[in-house]
């Protein structure tokens, strides 16, 4: 029987599923109906994110990493490779802050537009998953750190791996539908 | 008429209980049953407050004209009366008596996650005062529990009522995720041994495939939801066709999580029904795969229904039929069920008790209530009746006529394991006449009211001969079903103060809650019997007559 820290955390992702679907499906709603699409394209900057997702995308490889770390018992290394996650996650927010204030600047805001407006609040959700995420990662990673031998247990590495893996495939969804269906 | 409990305890009250003692033991609690009892207990606070809500509006609806209260208030009160019944009061109801009993009948030591328990008890309990602490901050919502845009847009609604409502809604909903998530681990992993899926009792299947529907369905609420607060709080423009946005999208939303939503709020009854009847029967339930097989029909048709909510907003033809279909196949595994519990019954050796008279009543209710809904999915007979009071007699006997009878047959039947103390029969069948004359009184002449063309949400109405009759016949039966409530109410003050000791098994039953004492120790059990079959403590004391599957 599957552990039932992880199964909860499987039905809580399955939960979470029909919240981002539904918010993907209103952009996709939007955008099928009106001129999104073009706003789009003519409004975001896809080199630029693309190259921040990267980051995202990579962060789950590094996470892979310091779960199989933890499970062979490699203690720095399940340390080294929860750092590179936390500053991979870092560093797609940080990205998501710079396209933020580009746009904002250009005056296309949550209340513009409806482009401004799906588009705020479903990348703006799945930043918000992001922060969460690498709040559990930091916590495991100050677990791994401290001096008195203590370690993340395993459960909670993979129930937290499994969210980040989610997280992160959301944003591939979000990416193809929002960054690059515009430009087709 | 307790039997062979090991040691018995002198313990036969809750007030007995010293670890419940004191306000804190149950504030700090993370016991299942202790959380499982404030669930309850809420609902049922709740439960009278939409109860004095409705009868307030039956006062202004008993004669043409009225002036009892301003149509500003009116629409508050239709609107809070939807709300509460439907998320303050029908699903903490349902999660209290499932995260009650749940544990207990699969022998379990307490939920799989019981902080997570609390949390979820207490997301709701806060949930639940926000959107009342709305009428102190200027006024409480009004524009019906589901809230079409735009009429909630800021441009429409600029009172704060309407984001005390998504806000709450939104708490509930987060607190609803997790219990519905609890469930699903508990039941899957908490069984004790012996007893496989295949064993468990029906309660648990119904409350097991209900949490899948808790935890697919409050989402799409949730992001509607997020997305109404964004256009109120952010002028963003999702609803408002002033900006482009749809109307139409809310609609598609909120039924995507309102028709699972009615399944949510029928299932755990129908659980209910199921452990009830077998027991008063004196039978084994009738059919018990093809009562857990046709849960899982009903959850995944419950997802593919929700346009015929939509029926009146000029839908395209396929869609229309697609729905209408779809509408109509799910009562098949509904009407399954009603067969089942028929059968069940039947050539059995029935003991009418007062849980029992629910069950009967819930059958016959609810098959009106199944029946008129099958009349809504043909299209014409829809356009005809949507938005009139047709609607209205349709939902109350579909979930008071339904789900709160089960409930009460429910309470009756499970009253003396969590109190030690047994409802009196006398009252409980004064009680159960009372609410089966008052609410059948109340409801059923609205089918004709709604044929007749009264529209539902209407603060008043015109002097015209079949109208004025029958709402004022409703309101006064709406009198008798409010007093039955009081009488209910006493029924439990009375017995629990001095109702007889109930005993381990007061009704001879045989799930595995029944094994142990009344009220159950914290820890429930000090041994579980291994369960061997559908009915694990009917096996264990009468070895000769085991169940086999």
């Amino acid at each position: 029987m599957i552990e039932r820290n992880k199964l909860g955390m499987i039905l809580f992702l399955l939960s979470e599923s029909v919240f981002f679907l539904l918010l993907i499906l209103a952009y996709a709603f939007y955008h099928t109906s009106g001129e999104l699409g073009t706003k789009a394209a003519h409004a975001l900057n896809v080199i630029q994110s693309g190259i921040f997702s990267v980051a995202l995308f990579s962060s789950s490889f590094t996470l892979w990493q310091a779960d199989r770390c933890l499970k062979d018992g490699e203690r720095a290394r399940v340390r080294f490779w929860l750092a590179a996650t936390v500053g991979l996650g870092l560093i797609f927010l940080v990205g998501q802050g710079i396209e933020y204030a580009r746009l904002l600047r250009d005056q296309i805001t949550i209340s513009r537009n409806l482009f401004g407006t799906t588009f705020f609040t479903l990348t703006g959700f799945h930043g918000l998953h992001v922060a969460v995420g690498l709040a559990l990662l930091m916590i495991l990673f100050g677990l791994s750190a401290r001096k008195n031998g203590s370690e993340p247990s395993p459960v909670a590495m993979g129930s937290i791996s499994l969210y980040w893996h989610f997280v992160d495939g959301v944003w591939v969804v979000i990416f193809s539908i929002v960054y690059l269906w515009g430009f087709i | 008429m307790s039997e062979e409990s090991p040691a018995q305890r002198p313990i036969s009250s809750l007030a007995d209980m010293k670890e419940y003692r004191g306000i804190f033991s149950w504030i700090a609690s993370v016991d299942h049953k202790q959380i499982g009892i404030m669930y309850i207990v809420s609902a049922f606070v709740f439960f009278i407050v939409g109860v004095g809500l409705a009868i307030a509006m039956r006062i202004q609806l008993m004669e043409p004209h009225a002036h009892f209260m301003s149509p500003e208030t009116y629409n508050q009160l239709f609107t809070m009366h939807g709300t509460t019944m439907v998320f303050l009061m029908a699903m903490p109801l349902l999660f209290g008596v499932s995260v009650y009993f749940v544990p207990l009948m699969i022998g379990a030591r307490d939920m799989a996650f019981p902080r997570l328990n609390a949390l979820g008890f207490w997301l709701y309990f806060f949930g639940a005062l926000m959107i009342y602490f709305s009428f102190m901050a200027g006024g409480a919502p009004n524009a019906g529990w589901f809230s079409y845009a735009p009429l909630t847009e800021k441009a429409y609604s600029s009172h704060p009522g309407l984001d005390y409502w998504a806000l709450s809604l939104l708490v509930m909903g987060a607190g609803s995720v997790a219990t519905g998530i609890n469930l699903i681990v508990t039941v899957l992993t908490m069984r004790t041994s012996g007893m496989t899926l295949t064993r468990a009792p029906l309660f648990v299947w119904m409350t097991f495939f209900n949490s899948f529907l808790v935890i697919l369905a409050l989402p799409a609420l949730n992001a509607a939801l997020v997305m109404i607060l964004a256009d109120r709080q952010l002028n963003a423009h999702f609803f408002s066709p002033a900006h482009g946005g749809s109307a139409l999208l809310w609609q598609n939303y909120f039924w995507l999580f309102g028709h699972p939503e009615v399944y949510i709020l029928i299932l755990p009854a129908f659980g209910v029904i199921s452990e009830v009847i077998p027991v008063f029967s004196r039978k084994m339930i009738y059919g018990y795969d093809f009562l857990a097989a046709s849960t899982v029909a009903i959850v995944f048709l419950s997802y593919a229904v929700w346009m015929h909510h939509m029926f009146a907003t000029g839908l395209s033809y396929l869609v229309l039929y697609v729905f209408a279909g779809s509408s109509m196949l799910i009562a098949v595994p509904t009407g399954i069920k009603i067969f089942n519990w028929i059968a069940t019954m039947w050539g059995g050796s029935i003991r009418f008790t007062t849980a029992m008279l629910f069950a009967t009543a819930f059958l016959i209710q609810f098959t009106i209530g199944g029946l008129s809904g099958v009349a809504f999915a043909a299209i014409p007979i829809d356009w005809q009746l949507t938005d009139s009071y047709f609607v209205v007699a349709h939902i109350h006997y579909v979930l008071l006529g339904g789900t709160l009878f089960a409930m009460f047959a429910g309470i009756y039947y499970w009253f003396p394991k969590v109190t030690g103390r047994l409802l009196s029969e006398k009252i409980g069948r004064l009680n159960f006449w009372l609410m089966v004359i008052g609410f059948n009184g109340t409801f059923f002449g609205m089918h004709w009211l709604g044929a007749a063309g009264m529209p539902r949400r209407a603060y008043t109405f015109l002097d015209r001969p079949p109208l004025t009759t029958l709402h004022l016949v409703s309101s006064l039966f709406s009198f008798v079903l409010a007093f039955a409530i009081l009488v209910f109410i006493w029924n439990v003050v009375r017995s629990l103060r001095n109702g007889a000791v109930a005993g381990n098994n007061p009704w001879d039953a045989w799930t595995l809650e029944w094994t142990t004492t009344s009220p159950p120790p914290v820890e429930n059990f000090e041994a579980t019997p291994p369960a061997r079959g559908w009915r694990p403590f009917w096996d264990f004391r009468k070895k000769e007559e085991t169940d086999h599957d």
